[in-house]
């Protein structure tokens, strides 16, 4: 590990400034950041530790909730509201990780961790263009069955690890930002990048900006929703194909729907040619094929993960077959 | 006065260089050596310790000073006046064990999983999130207790025995 500075920050305010002037990242539960330091992927001349400001969940007053960046991802689960309002959030915390991992892991680190691509951790022996910008990608052409099928560029085929980030996706989030500038908020959607020529930045943050809470609208329907992880083990694996969605059917007619994509692109994917094309659509298998449909024509497949676009497939279908079942069967 | 951590009851000095991860400062500095270093990447579960009595963590992925202040807790610190701490007697009894390598973690990562489920902290495997209440049931127990213990890897293969002492153990004081 390449030596750094250690701060602990007293606020938000406090790490900004803190975090100012050199080569500084923030520390949370560090389960993502201490491997790629220890890899030395990971260089920052300071670390100021983050895990000390609020770890709130409040109700916000149009009936959403605000949850500050510090909050553990087991806290963030296990939290009443948040199992009772938006149950696809809570799955899909609970689906990533281990346990002792979700203990650590605060909010504001499992939005910004970076890919498990293992090409972007081989530094001795691998070409990457995320890691080393210009060098190439190895993932292109290489072992690819985990990788990219939507979005992605010749530069980088690296997929998003996170299971939390698509239901922030789908739930239609927003990130609240304090920078150098002051505080402003970014729909979470936008947050992350598609890779391009600069698959080196992950995010739309500048240096510096740290995240000091995540907001969830109200979602009427937001009880109706599920999160499915396709994975090569039962546990403790990341996402082949995920999907996160929510579904309000009224009279055998979907009213509204959010759908949202993990394990097939650079960020979590929101799929909103899928949603568009099923609100006021028949809530039945074939329109839900359809819109999967609609939403995968762009699906490109590398040399070894082609199977990944049928898989989506048939998992949203999937999921949204389960959620259209148990509304109907919760109306009159 | 320096800063410190307290392990297993007594107060311990941090180290000054911030990069010594919790489990290297368990076992190099406090030649604590029960807390095991597997992977030393957050993927195996053997260096699993408890924060404040309950929450386990691993200890290869946070940094001693992280922990300033904070109570830690290694297996050297569940036997109490040389009677093994009850954990550690079912693993003896179920042959929750071969090589003990991952043993340790296993154990403090148990009692960790207790008291999440005393707590009602639903796992990826509980049907209704709003009841997270140990199941009466043995066979859904036996399938909470698998996904539960999930991070910690027994490469010989004695996870039968492990979720069998975890269960029994549950089961006699849940």
């Amino acid at each position: 590990m390449t030596p750094f500075a250690y701060a602990r920050a007293a606020d938000a305010a406090d790490a900004v400034r803190l975090a100012s002037g050199s080569a500084a990242a923030y520390l949370g539960g560090g389960t993502n950041l201490v491997d790629l330091m220890r890899e030395t992927i990971a260089r920052p001349a300071a670390l100021v530790d983050v895990t000390g400001l609020p770890g709130t969940i409040d109700e916000t007053p149009d009936g959403g909730l605000l949850i500050g960046a510090a909050v553990k991802n087991t806290a963030l689960a296990e939290h009443r509201a948040v199992r009772a309002r938006y149950p696809v959030l809570s799955r899909a915390i609970l689906a990533g990780a281990s346990a002792q991992i979700r203990n650590m892991a605060t909010v504001g680190g499992n939005v910004l961790q970076r890919t498990r691509c293992l090409y972007f951790y081989d530094d001795d022996g691998a070409r990457c263009n995320k890691r080393s910008p210009g060098q190439g990608c190895d993932a292109l052409h290489g072992f690819n069955r985990n990788h990219a099928i939507l979005g992605a560029s010749d530069d980088c085929v690296a997929t998003h690890p996170s299971d939390m980030c698509v239901a922030l996706a789908a739930l239609g989030a927003t990130v609240h930002v304090l920078g150098a500038g002051g505080a402003r908020a970014i729909p979470f959607v936008d947050l992350h990048r598609l890779p391009g020529a600069h698959p080196d930045q992950d995010t739309t943050l500048a240096p510096g900006d740290l995240i000091t809470a995540v907001e969830l609208p109200p979602l009427p329907f937001g009880a109706n929703s599920a999160y499915r992880k396709v994975r090569d083990r039962a546990s403790y694996a990341f996402a082949l194909v995920s999907v996160a969605a929510a579904l309000d059917v009224d009279g055998g007619t979907v009213r509204d729907v959010r759908l949202a994509l993990g394990g097939v692109a650079h960020k979590p994917w929101r799929a909103t040619l899928a949603e568009a094309a099923l609100r006021g659509k028949p809530a039945s298998a074939d329109s839900f094929r359809a819109a999967a449909a609609a939403e995968l024509a762009a699906a490109r497949a590398l040399d070894d993960n082609g199977f990944k676009i049928a898989l989506a497939q048939r998992t949203i279908v999937a999921v949204l077959n389960g959620l259209a079942a148990k509304a109907q069967g919760a109306q009159p | 006065m320096a800063r410190t951590i307290n392990v297993n009851g007594a107060a311990a000095a941090l180290p000054d260089d911030p990069r010594v991860s919790l489990l290297d400062f368990l076992r190099e500095h406090l030649r604590l050596t029960g807390t095991k270093k597997g992977c030393n990447q957050g993927a195996c579960g053997a260096c699993t310790v408890l924060v404040d009595g309950e929450q386990r963590i691993l200890s290869c992925l946070a940094l001693a000073v992280q922990y300033e202040g904070r109570a830690i807790t290694t297996v050297e610190g569940l036997a109490l006046d040389g009677q093994l701490h009850p954990l550690q007697q079912a693993f003896i009894d179920h042959d929750g064990f071969q090589c003990g390598y991952c043993t340790p973690g296993q154990i403090c990562s148990a009692i960790g999983m207790a008291a999440e489920l005393r707590r009602g902290v639903p796992s990826y495997v509980t049907a209704d999130l709003g009841d997270a209440a140990i199941p009466a049931d043995d066979g859904r127990l036996h399938d909470e207790l698998r996904e539960r213990m999930s991070g910690n890897l027994c490469r010989c293969g004695a996870h039968n025995g492990i979720v069998a002492a975890i269960g029994a153990r549950l089961r006699e004081a849940p």
